[in-house]
């Protein structure tokens, strides 16, 4: 495929609290329509955009935490957390909601999206990117 | 702007979809699809009804590809493509299927 | 390849500048730009921090931003170099990427 460039879109903040977290999520499904090599990059407090659990009816707002779940079928299926960043928040990988994806060339295999990185790797990851966008 | 439907009115935005989403019911569908010159089919319905679980489980509304993906997945190459859906619904399964399930727009529809 | 980093928060009000630092390789760049000019400040909590990164990684501050907010140069850590807007847009080229810590 001509001019696929790598996109990592970078997740810091925690979901409801500001716009940042669901501004993201939308930007990234409009953006799975161009075709690129897309991952997410969860960190800091944007690791808490993943946990299970969550319920908004008490706030007013929509909870977008299953949209998630979809990303697979809009072929966003690399989403990398932080180890560090969870460790900090009293999290580890069993908070996080499962997401999973299909993969074409595997007989439609389901695998895990989620890939929990240390920090050094993280940064490597970053630095592996033509384009990083931050929320 | 509004639909009528058993004496109730129910508010839509510029572009036909309900603003309310929970203001949905079968009348109202029949009454949107009347106004996109849809006569609804069981074939319609039951991606309607297929759009809707989808919102009920992800909270989106899947753009077309996505949508047209996600039917051959569960109902089989002879309705999940291009062809099959864009007669059920001509001026796009995704937005117009989406507006009679009274979903809101469909993300990533650019 | 290397990156220039932005961060635009004061490291008293949020840990973007600690987490640029921490996730910055060596040859990358760290521009402080509006309120993370305060991450430049000598004598401050974490002046330790951004001095142990400044020998691996280039640090700088946007000059206008820390002028309007009354920092002199002379206030700034040893190592952390000035820029105006126009040496912004020549280190943003002389990058393969920029990465804006919010």
């Amino acid at each position: 495929m001509p001019d696929v460039k790598k996109f990592l879109y970078v997740n810091r903040k925690a979901p409801y609290g500001t716009i940042y977290a669901l501004e993201s999520l939308e930007v990234v499904l409009i953006g799975a329509a161009f075709e690129q090599d897309v991952s997410l990059a969860f960190l800091d407090d944007g690791v808490f955009q993943l946990t299970k659990g969550q319920n908004t009816e008490g706030i007013g707002v929509k909870n977008f935490s299953p949209t998630f779940r979809a990303l697979g079928d809009y072929e966003v299926t690399k989403l990398f957390v932080e180890r560090e960043s969870l460790e900090e928040r009293g999290l580890t990988e069993a908070d996080l909601q499962e997401i999973t994806y299909e993969d074409e060339d595997d007989d439609w295999a389901e695998k895990p999206s989620i890939r929990v990185v240390s920090r050094a790797e993280m940064a490597e990851i970053m630095a592996d990117q033509d384009v990083v966008l931050s929320f | 702007m509004s639909y009528q439907v058993n004496g109730h009115t129910i508010e839509h935005d510029e572009e036909g979809y309900i603003t309310n989403l929970s203001d949905w019911s079968i009348e109202l569908a029949n009454e949107i699809a009347r106004t996109e010159n849809i006569e609804m089919t069981d074939e319609h319905w039951e991606v309607v009804n297929f759009l809707r679980q989808y919102y009920e489980e992800y909270q989106i509304a899947p753009a077309v590809r996505v949508l047209i993906k996600a039917i051959k997945k569960s109902m089989g190459p002879e309705k999940g493509n291009n062809k099959y859906m864009y007669e059920l619904f001509p001026y796009g399964p995704a937005k117009q299927a989406c507006k009679i399930a009274g979903l809101p727009k469909p993300t990533g529809c650019v | 390849m290397s990156t220039l980093h932005t961060v635009n928060k004061s490291p008293f009000a949020t840990n973007s500048l600690t987490s640029c630092l921490n996730h910055c390789r060596e040859g990358d760049a760290v521009l402080m730009i509006e309120d993370g000019v305060y991450g430049g400040l000598s004598g401050t909590a974490v002046a330790e921090q951004v001095a142990a990164k400044a020998g691996s990684v280039s640090i700088y501050v946007l000059r206008p931003d820390a002028d309007a907010r009354g920092l002199a140069q002379e206030r700034m850590l040893e190592g952390i170099e000035g820029v105006d807007y126009a040496g912004f847009v020549d280190l943003a080229a002389a990058h393969d990427r920029t990465q804006a810590w919010l």
